[in-house]
Order: C-alpha cells, then structure tokens, then sequence
C-alpha cells in the first residue's frame, strides 16, 4: 500500500522536527516605515505605479476601514488585540541586475527554493536568471506555471510565454494594473466590496501585491496555475490581492501553496480572492495552507483572516474550492459561491486541522440565486491538542432558487480530550422547489479501526495517520495530483505528538 | 438609589415595561431579583434582529403593539375554555390548572397547585426571562414528592385582547417521581405572553413535558423553559406550535447526572404570515448522557420556521449520545425555513450527529398517490400527516398524542394550504 509506506516514511523523517518549514531567509529589504495612514497607502501606491483611480480606491477603502471594527463573531477565542499600527505594510526585495547564472543567484533564495521543493530548472527563472526561460518551457514535466509572491512583489513568473499564446494572463496583480488596467478596473472589488468586512477592507487598502489571472473566452488553461506565498520580513503582513476571471467557456485550475518561516510574533495575514466565472466557464482553486501555527504552548504562529469569494455570473459556470488548511495559531476563512447564473455550480471540500492551541473558524457560504443551481459541501474537521475547530457555514436558498439543490457532509473527529470540535450551519431557504439537505457528525477515532491497524504492526501514530486520511479522503480526492502526496504529508506533521 | 434608571447604554423599547413595572412595584415580592431584571432590561434592552440568538426571530411587535387603555377583563375566557374541551378535545377530568391573564382562576381550575412560588434570584441573562421576572406575579408551583406518579396535570393559559400575561411556573420532580404536564396556551385578539417555567428533575424522576401552543393570531407568544435532569432522570419535552403571529419557545436544559436523558422535540405548523422559533440548548454536563430532537415544520403563506438547536458537550461528559434532526416542508412559494443546528463539543468519546433537510413534497409520492386515483389536495394531507408522524409518534403518552393530532386537524381547516392546488 503505497498510502501507508508514505505514512511510514513521513513518520520517520518528522519524528523529531517541529516546524519543517520553520526557517528565515536573510535577503535585503525595502521596507515601507512602520505604521499604517494615508501616506502608507500613498506609498505603495506610488512604488508599484499605480494609476490615480487605483490611489483613490484604496484611500476609499481605508476611510471604511477607519470606521470599522474587527469582527468578534467566529468562535476563535480570545487573541492579544492586533496592533495595526506596529507593522510594516510594504516590504520589497532589493533589486539588482539579472544574475547570469543560478550560481551568482543569492544562496539564501536558492536554499527556500530548496526547502519548497521547487524543480531546479523552476528556480533559475524564479531566480531572475537570463534566459533560463525558453530553456523550462521545453521539458516533458506535467508544466505548473508559478507565481512566487516571495513577500510583497512577485519575484518571477514562469511559463509566460506558453500561457501568452493561449492567450491567457498570468501575472502579479501589480503588474496587471499597469499592463491591463481595463480589466482589472471592470472586475476588482465586484465579489468582494471593499467594504465587505474588517480585513477586506484593510486588504483593498494596503494590498502589495497577488496574482491576476485572465482565461479569454473558450480557452482551457494549458496548465495548472499555482502560486508559492511565502511570508518571509519580520513584521510585514502579508495582504495578497488574487483577482481570476474566466470568461464564456473558460477554464482553469489554480494551486495555492504557502509556507512561512518561523518567527515568535504573530502575524497578520489577511488576503483577499475574487474569482469570476461567465457562461460555461470553470474555476477551480485548491489551496494547502501550512503556515506556521504556533509552538506548541501556543506561541507565536500565523493570524489567518482571509476573505475568498467566487462568483458563478453566467449560466452552467463552476466554482470548486478545495482547501487542507493545517496551519496557522488562527484561522478565519469562508471560500464562497455566489450561484447567480442558472444551471451554475459551486463547491466546497474541505479539511481543517488544528493541534496544539490552534484554533481555526472556517466553512463555506453558497448563496443561491439563480434556478436550477446546485452546491456540495463536504467539510472534515480534525481537532487535536487544546485546539478548537469550527465549521461555520451558510446555505441560502432566494426565492428564485427553484430546482436549487444542496448537499452539506461536515464531519468532525476528536483526537484527544482537551480540543474542541464545533459545527455551525446556518440554513435558509425561500423556495419550496429548493432542496437542501444537512448532515454533521462528531466522533473519535474508533478503538475497533486502531486496534485492527495496531495488530497488522502499525504503530499507533501510523495508525492514526492512516485513519485521518481515510476519513479526509472524500476531501483529497478533489485536489490536483502534486497537492494531494503533499497534504497526506501535512495530515501526519500537523498531527504528530497528538497521540501517545 | 433608583436601581432602574436607565444607564447611558439604555435602550427603549423595553421602557414601557420597565415603567408598568415601576407602576405596580408597590404590591410586589422578591424586588430584589425584579429590580436586578428591570436594570438589566434598562442596559440591554429587548432583543433585536442584530443579536444573534434572534437573528431569525423579530419581537418588534411586542413592545410595538398598540395597548387600549382598558385591556380586557376575564370574561372571555369560560366559553374559550368549553372550546378546548369540545372542539380541541381535551379532557375534562384531567385536572387542571386555569390562569387567565395571566392570574389563577381558581374557579375555573379544578386542582391547586403549591401557589406562586416567586420568580427567584438568578443572574439575569436573558431578555424574555428578564422581562417575566420584573412582571410575573403568578404562576403553578408543582412538587412530586419521591417515588410519586402523579400522572398528568394540565396548565391552562387564556389571554384576553390587549393584555400582557406574564407567567412563573416551578416544576420539582423528587427522586422517582413521575408527572405528564400539558401546557395549553390560547386566547383571543393581541395580546403578548410570556411563560417561564423552572424544572428540576431529581434523580431516577422522569417529566413528560407537552407544550400546545395555540395562541391567537395576533399574539406574541414567548416560553422559555430551564430544566435541570439529575442522574438517570429524564426531561421529555414536546412543542407543537399553532398559533400566534410571533412565537418563540426556547428549552435550556442542562443534563447534570449520567444516563439522564434530554429531548426537546416539536412541531411547528404555520401559515399567512406567522413566526415560529423553536431554540434549544442542551449542555451535557455529565457523561453517559444523551438528547434527542426531531423537530418537524410545515409552511405555508409566507409563514417562516425557526429551528436553533445547540448541542453542548462539556469536557466531562464523556459517552454522549446527541442527535437532532430538523425538517421542514415549504408548502407555498413564499415560505421559508431558517435553521440553525449547533453541535459545540469538548469531549472526544461522544456519538453526536444532527441532520436537517429542507424542501417541497416529494413529486414521485404525490405522483405515486395521484395515479392511484387519491385527488391531488387529499394526497397532500397524507403526505403531510406522514411527515408529522415521525414526531408526534415521540409523544409516549397516547391520550396526550391524540390531543395534539387534534389540534392538527383543526389547522388544516384554518391554514386552507393543502386545498390549494
């Protein structure tokens, strides 16, 4: 059973670590002076040149922001208040010439690459080496194009040439206002309102930078898309903006991995995602979030609010959002669907793992519009440690939601009894054609499964590793290939030192 | 020092009651408790939309209503009492317990009970208890000495137009004992009610508690009910909603021995503009417990159910056993149902599930009927009345089953929903 050698191999490689991807890269940085008021924004502004009705934008949104407060609502126990003032809100590489080789590339990016994970060939065009380009586009690999956002700015983007003869846009955001601005202006902010809540607006207001993806009309994506964030300077939140549109008869499938160093503060993470789907058209974004969660007295870690909203527009269109979300000391996140357009389909598969002190709040929201509309929930949740877990989630039928159907699955699992696992839905239908339907259930993993692994010589760790995936699996099936083997591996760190 | 004057935080719409309250101060006992509710409703006010617990439940009409200057007095109340006993069937040897406007009518009643037992000191919390304990002056006082079956008991509360009828009941089942209670509600024209009734379930006793609330249609209806289940004690409750233009019944119940048993169950039948809110919250405080809920809503109109269930499993409580299940039925195309079910959990070794489906009736039953010959209104009825089975059928007591189901046949006459094609 490759499954379990997998298990048994990871096991062993992590008996002993505590943060794999627990390091900090040393690398100059311009940083923007600390604090946030208009003449922050002003800045940001004015580094990534920006037009004046994107300047205005962002000083609108901030102006709603100062009126604001930050939401108590999700069930996320209390945090020491978040200082908004004590941080850095724009921090950028230094830039120097192109190096000509990967070996006058600074030694401290190639070792993150190295720790990521990123294919040799990968890292010279992420590096900025001259004419590493053409030279990747050329190999047999399954081809992932990547959008490093290596703290603020996009270091690099690769695979631009074979997406620009398809015609697709792949690029930073920043560089999308500049390059396409037509674009950006017809769509950003028209999912998620700069005024939507606290941390969206915060995000509309002092966003650096993220990626825009733009699938013309009837093009499939020739690749999956997928983008490393890394939060790398001490103090810098990191505040993404991704805005993906595909228009009639498009498609696309977007990977979103991330990973931090490890750092004793917390920090402030709070993005942004809008994605528009027209006629027919076909979003899919997968998300592995492992950012660092915290020591295990529940220290330091990763503060994660993140608003991500996907509009269904035109009939038939999809929207799958599929998440393992293993990190983060907090964790306040809702993938939604708007199904506006007839016939159009949204869906949320999910795993949430908390250890430790984690504590995470997140679910889905599906908003049924239009008729003939349909959403699958499917939501496992693991709670180990002292952590607390929540799936909160919303299903709402309108009243021209005829023939809507919804089906929700949340299923939570106790390791241990100091966690928590808690389940709130909110259902809501306003048309008597709509169906919905609901099912949750809480449970431990059973001594009957454990001992039946136990006695065919798995340790109890493996054991347990080997149920947990087996109750994610409904949830793994949905990602890409090279995501699925990564999230197995993070199911098992995430977990280590829970039982025993 | 006047404890009641509102702090700067203050909100009004509970000041109306606040100042009735002033008003009749004089005559009243336990001030302590009452004034502490009346500050609290002065800081807090009534609850709003904006609150979570009644995101899906406006009160605004009950500090909105008009009041006449002279509300009615109790005259009404024999003939609509002769009503419950023919038309809605319920039997005049149970004994029972009348209160009309919210006073015993010893006259009508034909059984006592321990006399008002006061409306207690907790904490104030909650704003509809708040509210009944500033302006409860009656109530039933039940005590079931030990190992006693004290069989069933029936309350009855008439409210007459333009009155406000706050009620306080305590319920004290000893060790072993045993009792069926019956809670009636009606009456005629606006009017607003609340009901707060305290249980205690010592251990090894077992409440069968059914609620049938058949309110005007022009009533606010609010009844909140905290109970407390020992070990191996069970608190077995039924609401079926009827009546009233807003209605709220809300069970907190607290599970403190093992192997106590919880259920809060119900039925909410609605249609023209009706709100019916059941919540619940059952805490599991000890291990080996376990709750059960179905809860079953047909809408009609543009009538609205409300389903909130929580489930609450402390550290302790180890072996849970939690279940709810809510389901609805949207009979017209302006209907809605909102639900709500929580499960907050801290215990590992715990069985806890709910499930809620939302929906119109099955096409291929009513197709399966139709083509049977069954005309298309009848078929309806008895897909609905199955649909409803699952929950009456939880009713142990039969003669206590049969009077609900009758109250349900009265409704289909009224709600004219499954005439319609």
């Amino acid at each position: 059973m490759p499954a379990v050698a997998e298990t048994l191999n990871t096991v062993e490689t992590l008996t002993q670590s505590s943060y794999k991807w627990g390091f900090e890269t040393a690398i100059e940085m311009d940083l923007a002076p600390k604090g946030l008021n208009e003449d922050t924004i002003r800045l940001i502004s004015a580094r990534k040149e920006e037009p004046e009705w994107l300047l205005a934008w962002r000083l609108k949104a901030f102006a709603t922001w100062q009126k604001m407060e930050p939401p108590r609502w999700a069930r996320v126990g209390d945090h020491p208040p978040i200082d908004f003032q004590d941080a850095h809100y724009y921090a950028a590489p230094k830039k120097k010439p192109g190096p000509k080789s990967l070996d006058e590339v600074d030694p401290e990016l190639l070792a993150m690459y190295e720790k990521l994970g990123i294919p040799l060939k990968e890292r010279a065009i992420l590096a900025g080496v001259e004419g590493a380009e053409g030279e990747a586009g050329e190999s047999d690999r399954p081809q992932v194009a990547v959008d490093a956002v290596f703290d603020s700015v996009s270091v690099a983007t690769t695979f631009r040439s074979t997406l620009a003869k398809a015609g697709v846009i792949f690029c930073p955001i920043s560089e999308a206002v500049r390059e396409h601005p037509d674009l950006v202006r017809q769509y950003l902010g028209t999912v998620v309102p700069a005024s939507d809540n606290f941390y969206a607006a915060l995000n509309s207001a002092v966003f650096t930078d993220g990626s825009f993806v733009f699938i013309p009309k009837g093009v499939r994506c020739p690749m999956e898309l997928s983008t490393y964030f890394r939060i790398n300077a001490r103090n810098t939140g990191q505040f993404e903006r991704t805005l993906i549109i595909a228009e009639d008869g498009a498609s696309v499938s977007y990977l979103e991995g991330c990973t931090a160093p490890m750092r004793d503060e917390n920090q402030l993470h709070a993005a942004v995602v809008e994605l528009i789907a027209m006629d027919d058209a076909s979003i899919k974004y997968s998300t592995v979030q492992n950012w660092y969660p915290g020591d295990s007295e529940g220290r330091g870690g990763i503060y994660n609010f993140v608003t991500k909203r996907g509009a269904c527009r035109g009939a038939r269109s999809k929207i799958s959002w599929t998440q393992v979300e293993t990190g983060s000391s907090i964790t306040w996140k809702y993938p939604s669907c708007i199904l506006q357009g007839e016939g159009s389909v949204g869906e949320f598969y999910s795993v949430a793992v908390t250890n430790n002190h984690q504590q995470a709040d997140t679910g889905t929201k599906m908003i049924h519009i239009g008729r003939d509309t349909r959403s699958t929930i499917v939501a496992k949740t693991i709670s180990a440690g002292q952590s607390d877990s929540t799936y909160r989630g919303l299903v709402r039928m309108l009243p021209k939601a005829s023939n809507a159907r919804n089906h929700t699955q949340c299923d939570s699992l106790l390791i241990g009894d100091r966690c928590g696992a808690h389940t709130v839905p909110y259902i809501e239908n306003r048309n008597m054609t709509a169906k919905i339907e609901h099912e949750a259930t809480t449970s431990k993993i059973s001594e009957d499964q454990l001992f039946y692994c136990r006695s065919r010589g798995l340790s109890e760790e493996d054991a347990v590793g080997l149920i947990v995936n087996g109750f994610c699996k409904d949830v793994l099936k949905e990602l890409p290939m090279e995501f699925a083997v990564e999230a197995q591996k993070l199911l098992q760190v995430s977990l280590e030192g829970s039982v025993g | 020092m006047n404890a009641l004057a509102p702090s700067a935080a203050g909100r009004d719409n509970a000041a109306r009651f606040v100042a009735e309250y002033q008003g009749k101060r004089g005559r009243l006992g336990d001030l302590a408790a009452r004034d502490a509710a009346g500050d609290w409703l002065s800081r807090h006010g009534l609850p709003r939309r904006t609150e979570e617990a009644f995101k899906y439940t406006d009160l605004r009409p009950l500090w909105e209503r008009d009041r006449p200057a002279e509300p009615s007095g109790a005259g009404f109340a024999p003939a609509l009492l002769d009503s419950l006993f023919e038309r809605a069937g319920l039997d005049r040897d149970w004994p029972r317990l009348v209160f009309v406007n919210g006073q015993l009518d010893a006259a009508l009643s034909s059984t006592q009970s321990g006399g008002f037992a006061g409306v207690g000191g907790d904490t104030p919390d909650h704003a509809v208890v708040a509210l009944n304990t500033m302006l409860a002056e009656d109530g039933a006082s039940l005590h079931v000495p030990a190992g006693t079956d004290a069989g069933r008991l029936v309350i009855v509360s008439l409210c007459g137009p333009g009155t406000d009828a706050h009620l306080r009941h305590r319920v004290v089942l000893e060790r072993g004992a045993k009792l069926s209670l019956i809670e009636i509600a009606s009456g005629e024209g606006s009017y607003a009610g609340t009901v707060v009734s305290e249980i205690t379930v010592r251990e090894e006793a077992a409440l069968e508690h059914v609620r049938l609330q058949q309110d005007a249609a022009d009533a606010v209806s609010l009844s909140h009910v905290r109970a407390t289940v020992a070990e191996r004690a069970s608190y077995d409750g039924f609401n079926l909603a009827l009546g009233a233009a807003v209605a709220r019944h809300e069970v907190r119940a607290r599970l403190e021995g093992s192997y106590g048993i919880v259920h809060v169950n119900g039925a909410q039948l609605l249609g023209g503009t009706q709100v019916a809110d059941l919540t619940s919250a059952i805490v599991h405080a000890a291990p080996h417990t376990s709750s059960r809920q179905t809860v079953k809503n047909v809408l009609t109109g543009r009538a609205r159910g409300v389903f909130q269930g929580k489930i609450l499993v402390n550290r302790i409580a180890q072996k849970t056993d939690g279940y709810q299940m809510n389901q609805a039925l949207l009979l017209s195309e302006e209907a809605e149902i909102d639900a709500k079910p929580e499960l907050e959990i801290f215990a590992d070794d715990v069985k806890c599930s709910h499930g809620a489906t939302a929906g119109a009736l099955d096409e291929e039953q009513m197709f399966y009927l139709r083509s049977r010959g069954v005309p298309r209104a009848e078929a309806r009825a008895i897909l609905v009345r199955a649909f409803l089975e699952d929950a009456f059928d939880l009713v142990a007591d039969e003669p206590v089953r049969a009077l609900l189901e009758q109250a349900t046949e009265g409704w289909w006459d009224g709600a004219d929903a499954l005439g319609a094609s």
